[in-house]
């Protein structure tokens, strides 16, 4: 005899150790199967694109920073790639490569802590997020010996980066991409074969490709579902074109295949790296003052960069008037635009797949709301 | 590479389908009379020449005696992109313009946000509600006339003793 069950309404958040930061969800239940989400953002909004409207060109750095705490070098990125179209400087090589590196480096870190995450909310608790959070750990230990911040790094600048790597970053490097090799092996030793995981995330939460592009859905997401788009191959920015790499794809376009995707593309990031480091030249890290002041006045007009950034495309739309701070700043947020189709995802599944589903996401409520 | 249109071959292959629709053009910018938008994008989406499938960015600006929506469309079957703009509110009367969202649903949170930050209302969104801030917020906070550090905006916060209760 079939149980009958009165429909529910519970509400998710802001405060909730799963939802990745402050978010909320007004989620109705009929039983365990979810009828209706409402996501509902702002909880970490600080208009930091008003706030952008009165700091200088350098000084916006800081901000980016604080969008995407853990993807920080890629945010600096996004921007700083923004900054050079807008005021036309030449970027100097050394800052490139040294850049490049940076934010390669910042990406297996994000994509750790994504799976990490993901593994956790799965109900796996503790080992898998203490094994990626240790590999991050050591990447962040590196990051200060580049700038001697661990999360806001503020590390990069127009035309560069300020400041050389030290003598003992290189050997440091090094080592910790071979660990971060062993890290993900190991990792992959217990999950990507695991039963319980294919029996938790295949086949759960399944977006076809006609629907994710339409819904503006990039990076991983858009990957696991069989679709090559990866802006550093189709356009590609900084030195990447010097660069070959692979572009891992999953067709399944479920939770499993975003998990997947995550995990190959931190190996392809240490096989970038180890492009890097044999490509880079000593020289200037930043161009001289002389060229690239400490006040930056781009000529008046708009200009949009985008780079890959950990979660997807990752825009800064600036406009200039001719002054020492921009006129308007938009930053295209990929978390943000990610979550259209959270609704396409959650109606229909069970409770039990919620967070696993959100976590397969791979949000950051810092950058959501800005 | 990605290919990005010029905005003078643009405008005038958007001409070719839409006449009447271009309002000027610049570097890789096409301005477009806001009525036109609905068809414009439409065209550029499913016509063979253009298939720009995916919205990367939709922003506004204000330039004070009118705002500027701003569309950044990308093609991935042709790997190339263009930007798209269109004047409203002149006079900063009454800004609005058609939705997108029913070509692209990636403009959804987009419109929303700039709906709740910049004051300019997308005709047709299938949910016309703020996104970042709460309903009964006074003004959008993007616009250049808006008074930055007044406090006394924390009254109107749901649940603040004095603001509206219960709203949600």
């Amino acid at each position: 005899m079939a149980i009958k069950t009165q429909p529910v309404t519970v509400n998710l958040g802001p405060q909730h150790p799963s939802t990745h930061g402050v978010f909320r969800m007004r989620v109705m239940f009929d039983g365990e199967e979810i009828v209706d989400v409402e996501p509902v953002f702002g909880y970490l909004h600080r208009g930091s694109e008003k706030l952008a409207e009165e700091r200088t060109y350098t000084q916006i750095i800081t901000l980016t920073d604080r969008m995407d705490y853990v993807s920080s070098m890629l945010n600096n990125q996004g921007y700083i790639l923004a900054v050079e179209k807008l005021a036309g400087i030449e970027p100097s090589p050394r800052g490139v490569w040294l850049r490049m590196i940076a934010s390669e480096l910042q990406r297996i870190a994000s994509h750790l802590v994504a799976t990490g995450f993901l593994l956790q909310d799965l109900g796996a608790l503790g080992t898998p997020l203490i094994y990626a959070m240790r590999e991050r750990e050591n990447i962040l230990d590196m990051f200060e010996m580049l700038c001697g911040a661990r999360i806001t790094n503020s590390y990069l600048r127009p035309g560069g980066v300020f400041m050389d790597a030290p003598a003992e970053f290189w050997p440091a490097l090094d080592r910790g991409l071979d660990d971060i090799v062993n890290t993900i092996d190991e990792l992959e030793t217990y999950l990507s074969g695991n039963e319980i995981v294919f029996s938790r995330t295949k086949g759960t939460a399944v977006l076809p490709k006609e629907l994710l592009i339409n819904a503006s859905i990039t990076g991983p997401m858009l990957r696991a579902s069989g679709v090559d788009w990866d802006l550093r191959h189709r356009a590609p920015y900084d030195y990447y074109d010097r660069i070959t790499f692979e572009r891992k794809l999953h067709t399944a376009s479920d939770n499993y295949a975003r998990y997947w995707v995550r995990v190959q593309e931190a190996r392809e990031s240490v096989k970038i790296i180890r492009q890097c480091i044999e490509q880079i030249e000593p020289g200037e890290v930043r161009p001289s003052f002389d060229d690239v002041p400490r006040l930056i006045r781009p000529p008046v007009g708009d200009a949009y960069a985008a780079i890959e950034g950990s979660k997807g495309e990752l825009g800064f739309y600036l406009v200039s008037d001719g002054g020492i701070a921009p006129y308007r700043m938009h930053v295209r947020a990929s978390s943000l635009i990610n979550l259209t189709l959270l609704r396409d995802m959650l109606i229909g599944g069970q409770f039990g797949d919620l967070f696993v589903t959100f976590g397969s996401v791979d949000l950051n409520m810092g950058e959501v709301d800005r | 590479m990605t290919t990005v249109w010029s905005g003078d071959a643009l405008a005038e292959a958007i001409e070719a389908f839409a006449p009447g629709s271009v309002e000027s053009s610049a570097g890789t910018d096409v301005w477009l009379k806001p009525d036109s938008i609905s068809t414009v994008c439409e065209g550029l989406k499913t016509r063979t020449e253009f298939k720009f499938d995916l919205l990367s960015s939709l922003t506004a600006v204000d330039y004070i005696d009118h705002f500027e929506v701003v569309y950044h469309l990308t093609s991935l079957p042709m790997n190339a992109s263009a930007v798209l703009k269109s004047r409203v509110g002149h006079g900063r009367t009454e800004a609005s313009i058609a939705s997108v969202v029913p070509v692209w649903r990636g403009a959804d949170y987009q419109e929303r946000e700039v709906w709740d930050l910049m004051g300019i209302r997308f005709d047709g969104h299938p949910n016309h509600k703020r996104i970042m801030l709460w309903e009964g917020y006074p003004g959008h906070p993007l616009r250049k006339d808006y008074v930055t550090y007044d406090q006394s905006i924390a009254s109107t916060a749901p649940g603040a003793s004095g603001g509206q209760e219960g709203v949600e």
